[in-house]
Formats: structure tokens, C-alpha cells, sequence
């Protein structure tokens, strides 16, 4: 029993060291974010701020127009995430409960291309933005995303373990189809509406090649952009502006991902084992 | 026959009525795929398409108000792709990083998962999220704050390894060390997906088993490997799979913490794909890009093969 405790106890610190270097890169950054140039540039770096100010904030905001990519990023986020919520589920319903003409060649187009890489679509989805006369736009940012193939996946198992008797009995209740749809299995879809709107936010918030190459003016940048664009232009030197960049992207999805967690890892967990 | 006619049109009544919800079913089906279809065919299926026949064509980026007033060119762009040098170096970082990047980041997680799942009773949560983390911060985020971290003179890393005597590299600027510190950095990032997922191909090793190995005396390094292991082996083929397919799409590490430098030492095939795509040349880059698709399929059919058969 004795020998139990003290394995447990050097598991305890091993994995406490181990949280402590995967959190270090995070615990610099917002250190980092409120240190002076002449502070960061110092040799042995120092751990705490001397004089800790907000200083590199203020001119993130006032100087950057940091404000308008947070709008932005947030407002892309927000339509990206809705659009694979509805049409996501709506399709994973009919995959999973109804039957109708080209059931089984839809779903395996749309599986088929889970293992595409992004850069195969990359180049075609670009030309289109262009001749639609969309680049340069949020809409460029939003519609390539509106829907993908993981979504489907997600609410396709979700619906698949819902049992099928509610849709005999609302069919004999003489509800319409979309009526059970709408009002009997999407208000039941609760939890894995969660994970998929968590991870298609997340993922939306990061993206940040598409619109790098699609933003071109600051109207449509959004913060992974501005950063990595501050990061390799003139201010690239500041590096307290750049690590306080960075906090602006990191914590606001590290707040979401906090609150939402207990969802977020279940339905990965889900998503993994099935 | 004349018993049979009576029944007959409540059985037709009954059958029309099926057909016809039938009928409804099939029209609300459709209804509700429709919207997912539209943007579907759109943005991803017809872009699938259009760049497989790119890459048979000398597209180039004059071409993108004109996509198909091209010339054909068969495998031209394929072969051309092929006995690229600088292609060919780019696609054995790729394999370095993938070869050595997957094992490492499922042994992290795997490691994680199973300290966390019967090791620890509290604070589980916290270890569990803070390994998480890094899955979450953007990129672009992190890669300012390495590139920071990294840096021979000033940064976090070689300070520390200065305190127990060692003379740190110039980590992201020495050839000898450039991949190493990405792969370190992609491990870091991704290793809490392998545990999240992991931990829950964890639950379905009961342990009654353990219970049953510990009375025949076996050791917990034993119990690892021939209970924990075996059972859990569907959910590390999907790790694998999933992992890989990832690790060979290697991209972004590069393109922001080195741009494939220096001397193309971190260059890795996609990285390279979109520079060619950024020159201009649309069709090379389709190429290219399907190249790495064909190597996905291969591999992960493969993975397949070997882990089933064994």
C-alpha cells in the first residue's frame, strides 16, 4: 500500500512537470505581453514583469485596428458555425432516418472527401472566389466553410443512436417530416450540436491560411491574419506588441474552450471510438 | 375470388397511403439535403474536380478569368513534379516528419491518457485540459511565441539548457536542428487530441481484466502490454490514421516558424505546393497536390492492412 502511494506521488510530479512545460509557451506569452521592449530584449530573460503595463494592448488597438479583426474574426466564426449547425444536421437527419433517391452516393461523396487535403480545393476554391467577384470580402471568408463533410459525419452517428420509434409516432401524431425533424429530433441533438459548434468555431477562429491569401485589404483581416502579418512586417521586432497579438487571439478561445470543455472533450471522445 | 374482392381495396387503400409517405419521405429527404448539396457541390466537390483536371493542364495564373481555355499536357505536370529536386527533398522532410512525428505524439498522448485514466484520482481534470491546450491556440499565436522561446541568444530554451551546462543550438536557424524543432513543436501542439481520444478507448478496457492479471502476478509494465495494449488496439489505428493524415499534410509549422529554411531543411510537400501555387503555376500545384493525395490514400490503406492482419 505504502509502495502505492509514493507511485502516485512521483506520478503526481512528473505530470505536474509536464503541465508545466506544455504551459510555458502560454505563461510567457502574457507575461511577455505586459513587459517593455527594453525587458524582453534583456539578457537572461526575466520570468516577472518589472513594470507591468498594458501598454502594448493599447497600442494594438488604438494603433492596429485590432478592434475591427476582432469583429471580424468573431462575426466569421459566428455565420461558419451556425451554417454547419443547420445544414450539417439537416443532412446527417436524412442520412440517418429517411430514405430517399441517391442516399447512398451522397453519403459517400461527401465521406469521400474527409481524407482530401485542403490544398487539392485550395487552388479551384480560390479561382471561383476571384470570378465570383468575391475576394476581398467576408463572404469569401465564410462560404467555403459553410458546410464540410465532418459535420455530417457527427450528427449522422448522433442521429443514428436516436431511436427511430419518435419518428413513427409523430408521423402517426400526423406531424409533417420537417415537423419531426424540427421539433422532435433536433431539440434531442443537444449535445453533439455542442461539440461540433465548439470544434467549428475553434476552427474557424484559427484558420488562417484562406484568409491570408483571400483578405487582402484590412477591412477583411481577421486576427490570425493581422497577427501573422504584424509578425513579418515592420513591427516585426516588437516583440511585446507581437506577444500581446497573440494573446488577443489565444485567450479569448481559451475562455470558450474553458467553458465549454466538459462538451468539447466528450465529443471528441465520441468521435474518436465510433 | 369473390372472397378475396372485398379485401382488396382496403389493401390498395393501405398501399397507396405507403407510397405516398414514401413518396413524402423522400421529398423531405431531399429537402433537407439540399442546402448542404448546393454549398457542397460549390465550394468542395466541383473544386475536387476542377483541380484533378488542372493538373492535367498548363494553367497558370493569367488562366484564373479563363479556367478552361488551357492546353493539355497528360502527366507533363506530374513528371515534372517528380524530378523536382527541391519537390523530392520536400517530400522526404515530409516522410522525416511523418516517421518520426506520429510515434512520438501517440506515445506522448498515450503516455497522458493512461496516467490520467487510473493513475490519478485528482485533479485529473486540470492535467487533462492544460495538455488540451496547446490543441485550441491558433498557430499563428504560437508560432510568435516559439519563434521567441527558440532563439539561440535570448530565448527561454537555451537560457534553461545553459543552467545544467549545455551550449544550446541555434535551434530554427542550423540545418541540423530546424525539422527536430518543428517536429518537437507539432508534438507539443498535438499530442492532447491522441489523449483525449485515447482516453476514451480507455473506458472500454474493464477492469476486471487488470483485477485478473494482478492475481497471476503480473506487473503493471505487463498489464500495459498485454491488456491495456491489446484493446485498445482499434482506437490506435485511428490515432494513427488520423495523425497521419494530418502529419503528411505538414504545413503550417514551416510556413510560419521558418518558411521552409533555412536551406530548405523544413520544406516540407505542401509547403512547397503552395509556393508553386503562389509562382503562379496552378497546374503543377494541382499536381502536386494530388500527389500528396494518392500518398495519403496509400499509406493509410496500408496502415489498414498491417494492423489488421497482425
Amino acid at each position: 500500500m505504502m509502495q502505492r502511494t509514493r507511485a502516485r506521488l512521483w506520478l503526481y510530479i512528473v505530470l505536474t512537470i509536464m503541465l508545466l512545460v506544455v504551459m510555458t509557451p502560454f505563461i510567457w506569452m502574457v507575461l511577455g505581453s505586459l513587459k517593455g521592449q527594453g525587458e524582453l530584449l534583456r539578457v537572461p530573460p526575466t520570468w516577472l514583469p518589472e513594470n507591468p503595463s498594458l501598454d502594448n494592448f493599447s497600442r494594438l488597438f488604438d494603433r492596429l485596428t485590432f478592434g475591427r479583426y476582432f469583429f471580424n474574426s468573431t462575426f466569421v466564426a459566428v455565420c461558419v458555425t451556425a451554417g454547419n449547425l443547420l445544414f450539417c444536421s439537416m443532412l446527417g437527419y436524412a442520412l440517418a432516418h429517411l430514405n430517399f433517391p441517391g442516399k447512398k452516393i451522397i453519403f459517400g461523396a461527401v465521406m469521400g472527401t474527409l481524407m482530401i487535403p485542403g490544398l487539392v480545393v485550395f487552388i479551384p476554391q480560390f479561382v471561383l472566389v476571384v470570378n465570383l467577384g468575391l475576394a476581398d470580402s467576408l463572404a469569401a471568408l465564410i462560404l467555403p466553410f459553410l458546410v464540410g463533410p465532418f459535420g455530417v459525419f457527427l450528427m449522422r452517428q448522433f442521429f443514428l443512436g436516436l431511436p427511430r420509434d419518435l419518428l413513427e409516432a409523430g408521423r402517426i401524431d400526423g406531424a409533417s417530416e420537417l415537423g419531426i425533424f424540427f421539433r422532435v429530433y433536433l431539440p434531442l441533438a443537444g449535445p453533439a450540436m455542442a461539440t461540433l459548434g465548439i470544434l467549428t468555431f475553434l476552427a474557424s477562429w484559427n484558420n488562417f491560411l484562406w484568409p491570408l491569401v483571400v483578405a487582402a485589404t484590412e477591412r477583411t483581416y481577421t486576427l490570425p491574419v493581422a497577427l501573422a502579418l504584424v509578425s513579418t512586417g515592420q513591427n516585426q521586432t516588437d516583440y511585446g506588441l507581437l506577444l500581446a497579438g497573440a494573446c488577443v487571439v489565444v485567450l479569448p478561445i481559451l475562455l470558450v474552450f474553458l467553458f465549454f470543455q466538459r462538451f468539447f472533450i466528450e465529443g471528441i471522445a465520441s468521435t474518436g471510438i465510433k | 375470388m369473390t372472397a378475396s374482392a372485398p379485401a382488396e381495396a382496403p389493401r390498395q387503400a393501405r398501399s397507396r397511403s405507403v407510397s405516398r409517405r414514401n413518396a413524402c419521405e423522400a421529398r423531405a429527404g431531399l429537402l433537407l439535403a439540399t442546402p448542404f448539396l448546393l454549398l457542397f457541390s460549390v465550394f468542395t466537390a466541383w473544386p475536387v474536380l476542377q483541380s484533378m483536371f488542372m493538373s492535367f493542364t498548363d494553367t497558370r495564373i493569367r488562366d484564373i478569368r479563363t479556367p478552361f481555355a488551357v492546353n493539355f499536357v497528360a502527366f507533363d505536370n506530374y513528371a515534372q513534379a517528380l524530378s523536382d529536386p527541391v519537390f523530392l527533398r520536400a517530400a522526404l522532410n515530409t516522410a522525416i516528419f511523418v516517421v518520426v512525428g506520429v510515434p512520438l505524439t501517440m506515445a506522448a498522448g498515450l503516455a497522458a491518457a493512461v496516467a490520467l485514466d487510473k493513475g490519478i484520482t485528482r485533479f485529473r481534470g486540470v492535467f487533462r485540459m492544460g495538455f488540451y491546450t496547446p490543441v485550441v491556440t491558433s498557430i499563428v499565436a504560437v508560432a510568435v511565441v516559439w519563434r521567441f522561446l527558440l532563439e539561440p541568444d535570448r530565448g527561454l530554451v537555451n537560457n534553461v539548457l545553459a543552467w545544467v551546462g549545455i551550449d544550446g543550438p541555434n535551434w530554427l536557424g542550423d540545418t541540423r536542428t530546424s525539422l527536430l524543432s518543428l517536429i518537437i513543436m507539432a508534438v507539443w501542439r498535438n499530442f492532447g487530441t491522441s489523449m483525449i481520444i485515447f482516453l476514451a478507448g480507455l473506458q472500454s478496457v474493464p477492469w476486471s481484466l487488470h483485477e485478473a492479471a494482478m492475481l497471476d502476478g503480473a506487473s503493471p509494465w505487463q498489464r500495459f502490454w498485454n491488456v491495456t495494449l491489446p484493446i485498445l488496439r482499434p482506437t490506435l489505428l485511428f490515432v494513427m490514421v488520423t495523425t497521419t493524415i494530418g502529419y503528411l499534410q505538414f504545413f503550417e509549422e514551416p510556413f510560419v516558424m521558418t518558411q521552409g529554411g533555412p536551406l530548405n531543411s523544413t520544406l516540407s510537400a505542401s509547403m512547397y505546393t503552395y509556393q508553386q501555387f503562389g509562382f503562379g503555376n496552378y497546374g503543377l500545384a494541382g499536381a502536386m497536390a494530388y500527389l500528396t493525395f494518392i500518398v495519403i490514400v496509400i499509406v493509410t490503406i496500408i496502415q489498414f492492412r498491417v494492423t489488421r492482419e497482425s
